[in-house]
């Protein structure tokens, strides 16, 4: 077991030594401690920081860094990534590699700085113009962060892709004890810009985008195919399974250890990439299982809908899915137990 | 002569600009700068939105075809990875000084050490000629159909002055391409601004005022004409900020 360190800062910490070599961002609460930790640790091993103009000019500097083959990255939040968003779909339809690290905070518009998963359809719907998907990937500690912050690089390199890592604002402002990669030596992908055009580009104009769409579908087939994660606790013989992921997710584990306790037949699967959603994690639950019940720290339920989808393809009679949105913060076991309890007792109805 | 006639090996392509236009100019002048400088196959482009898109067609270099407005956001991440190449961003007036401003100028503010190449036809040229920042007083665009008015849209943006006396560049000038003449001048500012860059002395900036006959309702000669007898009197001329002797 590693040393306590404070959740941004291990991410930062941990993207230098998977040999991320440009960083350019924009101060937001709760990401800010990334940019700061970066801004003076970067220099010291020959990379680029940039401290941008806006979130919008950082998520372009990435660009220039990714089109150079570099490991590149930014880390923002809430209406940060909203504005990183041009940039996200431009670096899609580029097929270049990065990684955004979304710190997420509660709300709409400026929002608030309450942790959150409240961007969670956002992140996993492609967030920019078009018609993508970057991969997303949820922690629920600090040393999962770190490890699923080097699956993120690693990822985006294999598919030519986005990686978003969605952490949430108390998970990057705790502190937890971590276990730090060792360094990697960075390295140029073949793609990268050399200068001498050793990686040809058509014209602009001369795309063919009915082709493209074909490569699209293949590169997202083969990541739904290869890249689900998710961690499933007690699904084999549960009534009802829980879903949840990062933090919230944490808490429900803890839930359904204590409901189990008390003679609860239920489980868990913990959502860990929230793009491409674990629909295999769905063939070990119960046959017979009785409902299923998204934990999520959002208003309106966002998670349920992805659920949803795949109980209905996973099952050939309706099972009700019910949603626990907590809005913000991270629900505590005692009000995930309390809340089942009411949805046994009927108080809470299925979302779908 | 011959030699000077040599069309530039990574701009052979066939472009697609209007008639009259004067970004094939601009590009052959870069182009040649390049070659002469030896640097035609160590260089990267980021391309602005709008006509200058059409450069990604002629190039056979490395190239970025930018969100518009962000060259100068792109180009700053090349050059910090990539030092050794030579990184030029090659954009409209609409691209660079309406949307783009905000970059455009934060890179010059920092001193990036790469090269902007403006082209200012006064217009946004590539969605039928709309009113850009750099637009003439009292020039009628399609959304300026009773001619531009200052006291409503501001008067023209002189980046090249803003960029000259404000921040710390390595080399600023405007040119034209519309006489031999002029275009042997700009030549000199793009081989100076490179020259800049490959020494690293840091932001470099050349805008060139360029005809857009399709848009301004002219024939080519006019727009040429009009460029030296109403332009200038709005962007004149010149170096603004020359290197320092090393």
């Amino acid at each position: 077991m590693g040393d306590m360190i404070k959740g941004n800062h291990a991410l930062a910490e941990a993207a230098v030594r998977f040999g991320a070599r440009l960083y350019a961002g924009y101060p937001i609460t709760p990401s800010t401690e990334i940019m700061e930790y970066i801004s003076w640790r970067m220099p010291e091993v020959g990379g680029a920081f940039i401290q941008a103009e806006s979130e919008i000019a950082g998520i372009n500097m990435v660009i220039g860094g990714a089109a150079c083959g570099i490991r590149s990255f930014t880390a923002s939040s809430g209406p940060g990534i909203s504005l990183k968003q041009e940039g996200i779909t431009q670096l899609y339809d580029e097929e270049l590699a990065a990684v955004i690290i979304n710190v997420v905070r509660y709300g709409n518009g400026i929002g608030t700085l309450y942790t959150a998963q409240c961007d969670y359809l956002r992140e996993t719907r492609g967030g920019g113009n078009g018609d993508y998907r970057a991969i997303v990937l949820c922690p629920e500690s600090i040393q999962e962060a770190v490890d699923l912050l080097g699956e993120a690089f690693d990822l985006s390199e294999k598919y030519r892709t986005v990686a978003v890592l969605m952490t949430e604002g108390a998970l990057g402002q705790m502190m937890e004890p971590c276990t730090l990669p060792d360094f990697i030596e960075p390295k140029k992908n073949p793609w990268g810009f050399d200068g001498k055009y050793s990686y040809k580009k058509i014209g602009i104009f001369d795309r063919d985008s009915m082709k493209e769409a074909v490569l699209i579908n293949e590169k997202h087939d083969a990541i739904k195919a290869n890249e689900q994660r998710w961690e499933a606790v007690d699904v084999e013989d549960a009534d009802y399974v829980f879903v949840s992921f990062g933090l919230p997710g944490r808490s429900t584990k803890g839930a359904v250890k204590a409901l189990r306790e008390a003679g609860h037949k239920v489980g868990i699967i913990r959502v860990i990439s929230a793009w491409p959603f674990p629909e295999k994690a769905f063939d070990a639950v119960n046959p017979d299982v009785k409902g299923f019940v998204t934990v999520e720290s959002n208003a309106t339920g966002q998670l349920v809908e992805d659920v949803a989808l795949t109980v209905k393809k996973s099952y050939a009679q309706n099972k009700p899915v019910y949603c626990l949105p907590y809005v913000y913060g991270i629900p505590s076991t005692s009000a995930i137990q309390d809340d089942y309890n009411r949805l046994l007792a009927g108080e809470i109805k299925e979302a779908f | 002569m011959a030699k000077s006639r040599k069309i530039p090996e990574i701009a052979q392509k066939t472009s697609t600009f209007c008639p009259g236009c004067g970004h094939g100019i601009a590009i052959r002048l870069i182009t040649e700068c390049l070659e002469e400088l030896g640097q035609d196959k160590n260089v990267m482009f980021g391309i602005g939105v709008g006509c200058s898109s059409l450069l990604g067609g002629v190039l056979d270099t490395d190239r970025l075809h930018c969100l518009h407005g962000r060259a100068s956001a792109v180009c700053t991440g090349m050059k910090r990875v990539s030092p050794d190449q030579m990184v030029i961003s090659y954009q409209g007036d609409g691209d660079a000084y309406s949307i783009g401003l905000a970059e455009t100028t934060s890179a010059a503010y920092r001193n990036e050490n790469f090269t902007v190449f403006v082209i200012n036809n006064t217009n946004f040229g590539m969605t039928g000629g709309q009113m850009s920042t750099t637009t003439l007083p009292g020039q009628k665009t399609t959304t300026t159909v009773h001619g531009r008015d200052c006291t409503k849209t501001g008067s023209p943006i002189k980046f090249p002055e803003l960029v000259s006396s404000q921040f710390e560049a390595a080399y600023v000038a405007r040119g034209a391409v519309t006489t031999p003449a002029e275009i042997n001048k700009s030549k000199k500012y793009v081989k100076e601004a490179l020259t800049a860059q490959l020494n690293g002395e840091g932001y470099s900036v050349v805008e060139i005022l360029s005809p857009c006959p399709t848009n301004w309702g002219m024939t080519p000669k006019q727009s040429m004409d009009h460029i030296m007898t109403s332009v200038v009197e709005h962007f004149p001329l010149g170096e603004f900020k020359t290197r320092e002797a090393k």
